[in-house]
């Protein structure tokens, strides 16, 4: 790699690509925490459902889960954006991912969850219970402090799919980064560096959310039994 | 559902391409564990040596891994590799390749808790009737953690399978690829996808049962 | 001298699958008794002591708490299930200490009593630390109140664990075999916590195989023997004159304890 400033060199083509490609990155980021956003929300409501509700809820919920855990997330992307313009509904191409990104991580984002609280022991309910508390504050009060420190390693996992998983929305054109970095490749066929400097660029968010998990991790250390 | 009207024979006229994807998808995901699975192993080996030399490239290797989509190891492999005069890999082997080392991060973290959670009496008991080395870890120390990590295998079988439809990408015929090879002939999006998706669902499920039955014949012999 | 009836068990009846573990208990807890229940394991009387503030839920009979029927009402022929919010609330009215404790294992000693005071009391946080602060000092645990569950011994943990349940002031305090999971010598610092509080006059039922202390603090003691409410009076009449084989030998199994009277 040649580190001069001159054209046709690394550092050259990358700062002429750099507009294309912050905005690459900006759409990646911003399609990455709008999906870990819907799948945090949607995957706790129904990991509450999983785990407490009624028998035809924790069924709905269990064969939904089970499907889009069996169905691969570049399916799930495809289908949501031309099955949705198929019945009139033209959602844009990010948006159309975003949902597809969000789906798919909210039955993982559930699952972790039904796991964790049910491996709260069975006693901190009953003396959630007995001091009166109502359901919704037994569980944010008693249940969820206890299941965090447990979900959140596997709920860091599901961010850096999702971060990964938004690669995926370049095949229904959205330009994300690794679709921008492309761009860039076909003007300067600077292929090796280009995609060498994309997958470190990935790497620093994904260790870095990978760190930010392990030192929130640390802060619930008081957790013990 | 407006004014869609389904037709189902697109399903029927298309059946033998859709299998031959279908068996094209496991068959990839089969070879990259089997890979894998080696590559995994001897990293594994590398990283509980106590040896940085050995371990720190392994680390590295594995967290790279870990933080970079796989879309883009496949892109890199299949665009990038020919800058490196490496010409001999067709698309399909360029994938075997990605999904290979994408795999051997994972199965490199399976082995490793796998290695660290056989219980120590078994080397004991190993040591104590005199084998050497590579005997206790040809027959008591592999073996036992084959067993320990044989749903972790499975599962990561099963997103290896899921996983092969970003061959997709660069035009390997597998269920994606072929799906929307179909879609764009026939525009019969609805039936292609429902079909695909259930394809990809049975798979998966059958390939969780083949692998229930396989560890309760494993549990069976303790 | 006859004190109004706090709770009122009649007939109830609990089966768990095919099999019937409460058939048909009778029971009246007065206003400041010590009400003790005895028995074989197995014999229900757990079950029944949980039954009381629906952590099982009875299928037959009727719990009266100060009147009011627990956990159901008769609508017509059909028994009804109160709304989680009402039954919430009569659990609110009831303390429940467990054998196993069962301490908030993220909050401190402090925090696991204030957490139903501010909670399910309304308290605003301050008053709820004073209340705190008292009960964690009558049991004996002032200058524990900022610790965790984890640094606390076995017998701490259930001496707060008492706090938390007595600082609600409830109407009646369920002991479930509160000594069990102890240590032989971190018992005694709980039973006199207990021992103080039955001073004190307030109500409890409580399952036990503390006989010392069952006979020692109970006004009334009743032996539960598969299900039914096999004897039941004043500790020396339970435990002088037994009436039955199935009582003799439970206590024989106590013997020495009881020997010198």
């Amino acid at each position: 790699m040649d580190f001069s400033m001159a054209p046709g060199t690394f550092l050259f083509e990358a700062w002429q690509a750099r507009a294309s490609l912050l905005s690459g990155l900006g759409v990646t980021m911003l399609s990455s925490a709008l999906s870990i956003v819907i799948a945090t929300v949607c995957g706790l409501a129904m990991g509450v459902a999983l785990a407490y509700g009624w028998w035809w809820l924790r069924l709905l919920a269990r064969l939904y889960v089970d499907l889009m855990r069996g169905i691969p997330l570049l399916v799930l992307i495809l289908f949501t954006y031309y099955g949705l313009a198929l019945f009139g509904i033209n959602v844009p191409a990010f948006w159309a991912g975003v949902i597809a990104l969000g789906a798919f991580a909210t039955a993982h984002v559930a699952e972790n969850f039904r796991g964790a609280v049910q491996s709260v022991p069975a006693g901190q309910m009953e003396a959630a219970k007995a001091i009166g508390l109502t359901f919704g504050k037994r569980l944010s009060y008693v249940i969820l402090p206890q299941a965090v420190r447990r979900m959140l390693p596997p709920w860091v996992n599901t961010a850096l799919e999702i971060v990964k998983g938004t690669t995926l929305l370049s095949i229904i054109g959205v330009v994300e980064l690794l679709l921008s970095a492309q761009q860039a490749m076909a003007r300067n066929y600077m292929i090796i560096d280009f995609y060498l400097l994309t997958a470190a660029l990935y790497v620093a968010i994904n260790f870095t959310l990978a760190q930010l998990g392990a030192s929130l991790e640390r802060r619930f250390s008081y957790l013990r039994y | 559902m407006i004014d869609y009207h389904f037709d189902w024979s697109v399903i029927a006229r298309n059946a033998g391409k859709l299998t031959d994807a279908l068996l094209l998808g496991l068959g990839l995901a089969v070879v990259s564990l089997l890979i894998g699975s080696v590559i995994g192993l001897l990293a594994a080996y590398a990283r509980v040596s106590g040896k940085a030399w050995l371990s720190a490239p392994v680390w590295a290797y594995v967290e790279f891994i870990r933080c970079t989509p796989l879309l883009l190891l496949i892109f890199f492999l299949y665009f990038g590799l020919p800058e490196f005069d490496v010409t001999f890999l067709d698309k399909t082997q360029s994938f075997v390749l990605s999904l290979s080392l994408y795999a051997g991060a994972y199965m490199c973290e399976v082995f490793r808790a796998g290695l660290a959670s056989i219980p120590k009496q078994y080397v004991e008991a190993a040591k104590a009737i005199g084998l050497r080395p590579w005997q206790r870890q040809a027959y008591v120390i592999l073996p036992v953690m084959f067993r320990i990590t044989l749903p972790s295998i499975g599962n990561n079988l099963i997103s290896l399978f899921k996983d092969t439809s970003l061959a997709a990408a660069i035009a390997v015929p597998e269920l994606t690829f072929t799906a929307r090879q179909i879609n764009a002939n026939t525009f019969r999006v609805m039936e292609v996808w429902l079909t695909v998706s259930a394809l990809y669902l049975a798979s998966a499920y059958l390939i969780a049962m083949m692998l229930r039955l396989l560890e309760r014949r494993y549990a069976s012999i303790r | 001298m006859t004190e109004p009836a706090l709770l009122q068990a009649r007939d109830v009846r609990k089966s768990f699958g095919q099999i019937e573990v409460l058939k048909g208990i009778d029971l009246t807890v007065s206003q400041g008794q010590v009400v003790s229940l005895i028995g074989a394991s197995g014999s229900g009387k757990t079950t029944f002591l949980r039954c009381i503030n629906l952590l099982e839920e009875h299928d037959g009979g009727e719990i009266l708490l100060d009147g009011d029927p627990v956990g159901y009402i008769m609508a017509g022929e059909r028994r009804k299930r109160l709304s989680e919010t009402r039954i919430s609330a009569q659990r609110a009215r009831l303390g429940m200490v467990f054998q196993q404790f069962n301490l908030f294992p993220h909050l401190t000693a402090a925090a696991n009593v204030m957490l139903g005071l501010t909670k399910v009391q309304g308290k605003s946080d301050a008053e709820a630390r004073d209340i705190a602060q008292h009960w964690l000092g009558r049991v004996g645990l002032a200058d524990r109140s900022g610790h965790y569950p984890y640094q606390l011994s076995g017998g701490q943990q259930q001496r707060v664990a008492i706090a938390r349940a007595v600082a609600m002031q409830p109407r009646l305090l369920l002991f479930d075999e509160v000594t069990s999971a102890l240590d032989p010598e971190l018992v005694a610092e709980v039973l006199s916590v207990m021992q103080g509080l039955a001073e004190s006059g307030m109500t409890m039922l409580l399952v036990s195989h503390e006989m010392l202390f069952v006979r020692d603090v109970s006004h009334h003691v009743v032996f539960l023997d598969q299900g039914k409410v096999a004897q039941a009076g004043p500790p020396s009449e339970v435990f002088d004159n037994p009436q039955s084989d199935r009582l003799r030998s439970f206590l024989g199994r106590f013997h020495g304890l009881f020997g010198r009277g």
